[in-house]
């Protein structure tokens, strides 16, 4: 079953928590990765790979470079999740 | 009709002996770390590193190469007059012809050797060694030298922020010859061409005669690269170990291509080796020197007691190409 925004939201909260530490609840939808969350280039390349896992989905390189926000990570993940 | 000569296949071989040269210039973050707007802490949390040794002008990557050699063939104890083949693996000997491995062997008193370069970047050493085994086992060489030499420092922009602040020089050899019992396992090994852009030059040397580019100098993807790095590199890591016959508990180290602390540290927990394998972490103060790198760190690990001779280490090389290529061996 297709899971909702809200659901991709909070597992992919826990993914950047297990990488980086950061609070879950920190991980709102309108931040940036870089600039609000300070999520550097290579952990942002692992919380990729494991969302991949996780969500049954492909991100590839060339899309992970317009993954600036958490927003935009959620809808290319519930858009594409198999 | 007369039958064919052909060699004698020996059925095992070993590394010998290694020898490492480092470049005598230690180079810190807060010296590269202006021209990239950068800093100590910034550098150390992405990359692990805390100096990078790199090699002044008048010291040049023969230099290290005869270095790193000479002493891999003095611990030998082989002749160096009975050594058949010098295999070079470098990225960055300055001349296109003739090859740095025909003065190296010379140099080191190889003289008659089959001397050539490979140009695997950094799996380059761990190509030699997959050749060394196979020309010792085949029977076509007695014993070989194999060294992996970087002078890098000649091929970096210090405005780079992409690879050059990572990089260092040395040289790292090793001896390798006949053996009553397995000492190299199968080499796992390949080449990803799709991804031929994904590390290399800035531009072609034409380019620069022309005036079309700078002087070339190194630069990858570094997100892209590090994906690869790890998750397809593990894959290759475990089918080295699986044809090895071995288990993640009969190593004794893991020895990657010291490219960066974040790609070994992720590398080692997705492979999930137990805590008794030591993991090679010489790019804390070494830098990353491309086809050098595992020599160096073995060396190293070795040198430092940190593992012994005769355990075993699984040693996997992988950069620019993309190229790539793993296997176990006994540490010597």
């Amino acid at each position: 079953m297709a899971l909702s925004e809200q659901d991709v939201l909070a597992g992919l909260a826990e993914l950047v928590n297990d990488e980086t530490g950061i609070a879950a609840d920190a991980v709102q939808m309108d931040k940036s990765f870089t600039d609000d969350l300070d999520i550097d280039s290579i952990s942002m390349m692992t919380i990729v790979v494991n969302a991949e896992d996780k969500f049954g989905v492909k991100i590839p390189d060339e899309e992970v470079k317009n993954l600036i926000t958490v927003a935009d990570a959620v809808k290319y993940i519930t858009a594409n999740q198999g | 009709m007369k039958k064919l000569n052909q060699t004698s296949p020996v059925p095992y071989s070993r590394i010998y002996s290694l020898g490492a040269a480092r470049g005598e210039i230690s180079v810190s973050n807060d010296d590269v770390a202006g021209p990239i707007d950068s800093s100590d802490e910034w550098i150390r949390q992405r990359t692990g590193i805390i100096t990078r040794k790199r090699a002044g002008n008048s010291t040049s990557l023969m230099d290290m190469s005869v270095k790193a050699a000479k002493e891999a063939i003095e611990k030998s104890k082989v002749n160096p007059a009975e050594i058949d083949a010098v295999i070079l693996a470098t990225i960055s000997f300055p001349y296109q012809t003739p090859s740095g491995a025909t003065l190296l062997a010379e140099l080191v008193g190889a003289e008659s050797a089959a001397a050539y370069d490979i140009s695997a970047a950094c799996a380059g050493y761990c190509y030699g060694i997959a050749q060394a085994d196979s020309l010792v086992r085949s029977g076509t060489a007695r014993y070989v030298l194999v060294v992996g030499a970087e002078k890098l420092s000649d091929f970096i922009s210090p405005t780079d922020r992409s690879i050059s602040f990572l990089l260092g020089d040395g040289a790292g050899a090793a001896v390798v010859g006949p053996s009553d019992h397995p000492g190299i396992s199968k080499t796992v090994w390949g080449s990803d061409g799709g991804n031929w852009d994904k590390v290399g030059m800035t531009g072609s040397l034409i380019d620069f005669r022309d005036g079309k580019t700078p002087w070339p100098t190194l630069i990858q993807e570094g997100q892209s690269v590090f994906r690869w790095a790890v998750w397809e590199m593990v894959k290759v890591a475990k089918e080295a170990l699986e044809a090895s016959g071995l288990q993640p508990e009969d190593l004794s180290a893991l020895v990657t291509h010291q490219a960066n602390v974040r790609i070994i540290d992720e590398f080692a927990k997705q492979l999930g080796l137990p805590e008794s394998v030591v993991v090679a972490k010489d790019i804390v103060d070494t830098g990353n020197t491309s086809a050098a790198s595992i020599p160096l760190a073995m060396h190293r690990l070795l040198a430092e007691g940190q593992v012994k001779s005769g355990g075993y280490a699984l040693q996997i090389g992988f950069g620019a190409g993309l190229a790539y290529a793993a296997q176990v061996v006994e540490l010597p």
